[in-house]
């Protein structure tokens, strides 16, 4: 990595907004576990259910404030480290940032302090209406951000003004109904649900192993199961390759992903297992199954899936293109407020949606209209993004979303039949799994935003383009500043998690098994620490 | 879709400046609060039970009301876009300090309770001090600034550069506007524990927040009259065009004194504003030597509104003046959004304002009530 502002940046970005993922999935998926087991308890009046939404509600509680906080550096940094990027899109980026705020954030915010402190407050239903008002809020949120995120992806329903020199928005609904937000949305709730879903699982399963608090793990264990197959299936199932058609970048970055460098004929196969090599531009010892590719992608056996060769001679085009709508834009810009000649805007126009691929020559030459065809080319080779780790996180991500989906479907078995406990080795492979949708979670935000690259905003901005004016130095104290601070915050966050965990719920209800609070002797569990 | 021409141009800018100007004040009568009695919070309360009970007078709050904050910088970002990226990044260090100050504070609200011993307990305690003092000071310095003009200028693609530095921005008048907006937050934040909290942190609540509202009355004044003296305004001296396309460069302007009182001189019912900062504080003072709970809070409001009107009235229509080439400032005619995302940011905003604001009341009228120690005590497990 060289060490100037645009990679100090990125990686500042990387990093903050990973950190930002390890809290929020967890927010979204518990919130609506929450809900649902306040629901069992409202309607059935069993007090156990209460304990249970008490209990990962004050887990919840403690990894929410830091999704909270960490949340607040990705609004921030927009501004700090993105300012040319701010000015060029805000008109149509920070539209969604601020109705996730006016309908999602206020929601989710005021009433998760109610839920805390309302239990004596609210009458059931109240309690059981400001839970709901919590999930809904936080997946309200999620859906207005990856709106956001689906944009700079597939920039649609916005067009370049070059009196403001700025996107500006021509259709809001596009920018709403965008497929790949859409697609986005699905995915990545459905992934915080398995997350969620692991989270309680885990650790009811490591109640259970230390025989502790066995009727509320059981119960949560039913639930965790249900929910966590559910959302493993639909994150698999309806993963957000469906948006990878949606645009030609979008193409290259299915192609990177499956080291794909030939067009492959319809339906193309998956590619198991081999070795990437950007260099030679071919994947070694590849191991092909045929047509997975072709159906996950296209949902068709007769649609063709672009390789990347193809598809960087397409990016030459757009580059030639480019070039003529920056030329157009120099002579509208130099008219001023005086009469531009209809040629010219009409060949602006023509050309503008491709403005942004001029923009890519610049790593090389300062007027993009003086750029040779070797450096066409090379610019047109830097549209390919870094092949070998998109393919493999996209290959963890995978694998570990049908371990999922197996892992749950056994517990799901287990709890129809009502033998949860009945192996010890599953119940630690539950303990042991707890991490893994967070890791599947990290590599599916690797491989959308890694392999997004070269552009910030596919065909309009690149990355290299959207950066502030600030010095390497600037931006160092701030990447030290965060990594100090979430790591500490991150030691106290997994202090007071386990803490909380050991401690068990606060109170049992008399019935319906009343030794269940009783640690079994010997099972090597801490004294439960006394009451602050 | 034409639906958004039912508005003009000029007139959503207008009404886009006006939110700004709510959503900010909206901002500092709510979470001012918080941030108030975040910087009281080692004074007013002294032992560990007191301070429990000053947390939990904001406890169930804080969260929505920090809200106003985040969707005042997405409306920014979406409204004033120009706003967003010169501002976010000009003032990069001293915005970093502010994030790293209010990262702590939801952390320092949840965690505080979660272990008994005192080390830690004191250590968060700290960082709830800073969490309320560094952005309650850092956001005057910051509009101490803007009424100055900042150094930064667009290059004719747009892009910002930005030529001052941290320890710039840390210049006499603008650490007077910064302790006003301290001073204020302390007003708001006594006025709040006098309401909310009982025994002696409402006491101290109210003896701090009495000396902290006389401290406004004085630091307003002195802020005015340095205003005059030493700051120089901005005026536009082309032609205003007030529906054109967001260019800042298209217009030209000069610096010269007395200009941000030009507006008051124009239309002298403005000076409302002024008089509502002054008589707040002053409201807020007398009640809390009178012990009038509900009246010192909203006179504590109403100078926290006067005040913040104040700043904007007298910039009006700039935004954010630049002091190294004035025809690059911001102001309301050329750095909005286009007419569209106003038009559509609006509807959004006036279906879901008038909602927010009926739960944010729900939900105070839920939690009325002091807190007090029988409260925290018999909560222990679940109140902060």
């Amino acid at each position: 990595m060289e060490l100037d502002v645009v990679s100090l940046s990125r990686f500042q970005f990387a990093m903050t907004a990973l950190y930002h993922f390890l809290f929020v999935p967890l927010t979204l998926g518990l919130s609506v576990v929450l809900a649902i087991m306040e629901t069992v308890y409202v309607t059935t009046g069993r007090a156990i259910w209460r304990q249970m939404t008490q209990f990962w509600g004050t887990l919840f509680g403690i990894n929410f404030v830091l999704g909270v906080a960490t949340g607040l550096t990705m609004e921030f940094q927009f501004g700090m480290n993105w300012s040319y990027y701010s000015h060029y899109v805000g008109d149509i980026f920070g539209a969604p940032l601020a109705l996730e705020g006016l309908m999602a954030f206020f929601l989710e915010a005021t009433f998760v302090g109610l839920f805390f402190f309302g239990w004596d407050k609210l009458s059931k239903l109240g309690h059981l209406a400001t839970t709901w008002a919590v999930a809904a809020g936080s997946n309200f949120s999620a859906l207005w951000i990856l709106i956001a995120n689906g944009w700079m992806q597939n920039p649609v329903g916005a067009a370049f003004n070059p009196q403001t020199m700025r996107m500006e928005m021509t259709d809001f609904w596009e920018v709403i109904f965008n497929p790949v937000a859409q697609a986005k949305f699905v995915h990545t709730a459905s992934a915080g649900y398995v997350c969620a879903a692991f989270f309680v699982l885990g650790v009811s399963a490591w109640y259970l192993l230390k025989g502790r608090h066995i009727a509320l793990a059981k119960r949560s264990m039913t639930v965790a199961a249900a929910f966590g197959l559910a959302a493993s299936l639909s994150a698999v199932v309806l993963g957000d390759e469906s948006g990878y058609l949606a645009t030609e970048h979008q193409k290259m970055k299915l192609a990177a992903i499956e080291g794909m460098w030939e067009t492959e004929p319809a339906p193309a196969p998956f590619t198991a297992f081999g070795f990437p090599d950007q260099e030679a531009r071919e994947t070694h010892y590849a191991i092909h199954i045929p047509f997975v590719t072709g159906l996950i992608a296209t949902r068709t056996l007769n649609t063709e899936i672009p390789g990347i060769v193809d598809l960087v001679k397409l990016a030459e085009e757009r580059i030639r293109e480019g070039i003529k709508a920056y030329d157009a834009l120099q002579a509208i810009r130099a008219a001023g407020s005086s009469q531009v000649p209809q040629a010219v805007s009409e060949t602006f126009e023509a050309n503008a949606r491709q403005l942004g691929y001029a923009y890519l020559l610049r790593r090389y030459v300062d007027d993009p209209r003086q750029a040779t065809d070797a450096q066409i080319s090379q610019a047109a080779w830097d549209t390919v993004p870094q092949v070998g780790p998109l393919f493999w996180t996209f290959r963890i991500m995978v694998g570990l979303g049908v371990f999922f989906i197996l892992l749950t479907g056994t517990f799901f078995y287990l709890s129809a039949r009502r033998r949860l406990d009945a192996h010890p080795w599953l119940l630690w492979v539950a303990v042991f799994a707890i991490p893994l949708p967070w890791v599947a979670s990290e590599c599916g935000w690797f491989v959308a935003e890694f392999g997004r690259q070269p552009w910030i905003i596919e065909g309009v901005l690149p990355t290299a383009a959207a950066v502030s004016d600030l010095g390497i130095t600037q931006v160092l104290l701030t990447i030290m500043g965060f990594v100090v601070i979430y790591t500490v915050l991150a030691i106290i966050e997994m202090g007071l998690m386990l803490k909380a965990i050991r401690k068990g719920p606060t109170f049992e209800p008399a019935n319906p098994r009343p030794s269940s609070n009783v640690p079994q002797p010997g099972a090597g569990i801490p004294a439960p620490l006394p009451a602050e | 879709m034409i639906l958004h021409e039912l508005l003009d141009y000029t007139t959503l800018r207008i009404l886009w400046w006006g939110l700004l100007g709510v959503l900010l004040i909206g901002f500092a009568v709510t979470d001012g609060f918080d941030l108030g009695v975040g910087a009281l919070l080692p004074f007013a309360a002294r032992t560990d039970m007191e301070r429990r009970v000053a947390i939990n007078t904001i406890g169930p709050v804080w969260e929505g009301n920090q809200v106003w904050l985040i969707l005042g910088g997405g409306a920014i970002f979406a409204a004033w876009p120009p706003l967003y990226a010169v501002s976010f990044s000009g003032f990069y260090l001293a915005m970093f300090v502010v994030l790293a100050a209010l990262i702590l504070r939801p952390v320092g609200f949840k965690y505080r309770s979660k272990r008994p011993e005192a080390r830690w307990r004191n250590g968060w305690d700290w960082a709830l001090f800073i969490g309320g003092f560094v952005p309650a000071l850092i956001f005057g310095v910051a509009v101490g600034n803007a009424l100055q003009g900042v150094p930064f200028r667009f290059e004719d693609t747009m892009f910002a550069r930005y030529e001052g530095s941290f320890f710039g921005l840390l210049n006499p008048f603008a650490l007077l506007c910064g302790l006003l907006s301290l001073s204020m937050m302390v007003m708001h934040g006594g006025a709040w524990l006098s309401l909310k909290a009982s025994g002696p942190v409402a006491a101290r609540g109210r003896a701090y927040g009495s000396i902290a509202a006389l401290a406004v009355v004085v630091l307003f004044a002195l802020g005015g009259l340095a205003l005059w003296l030493f700051v120089d305004g901005y005026r536009i001296t082309s032609q205003v065009v007030t529906d054109g396309p967001s260019n800042p460069l298209l217009k030209s302007v000069v610096r010269e004194g007395g200009a941000w009182f030009a507006n008051y001189a124009a239309h002298p019912w403005m000076l409302v504003a002024p008089a509502f900062g002054f008589l707040g504080a002053l409201g807020a003072f007398l009640g809390m030597r009178g012990q009038r709970e509900v009246l010192t809070l909203l006179s504590s409001k109403l100078s926290v509104f006067g005040i913040i009107s104040t700043v904007g009235l007298s910039m009006f229509p700039f935004i954010l003046p630049s002091s190294i080439d004035p025809r690059s400032s911001l102001t309301v005619w050329d750095s909005s959004s286009s007419h569209l995302t106003l038009f559509i940011m609006l509807v959004g905003a006036v279906v879901f304002m008038p909602i927010i604001l009926a739960y944010t009341t729900w939900v105070y009228r839920v939690l009325w009530g002091k807190v007090d120690e029988t409260m925290v005590r018999s909560n222990s497990e679940t109140v902060y």
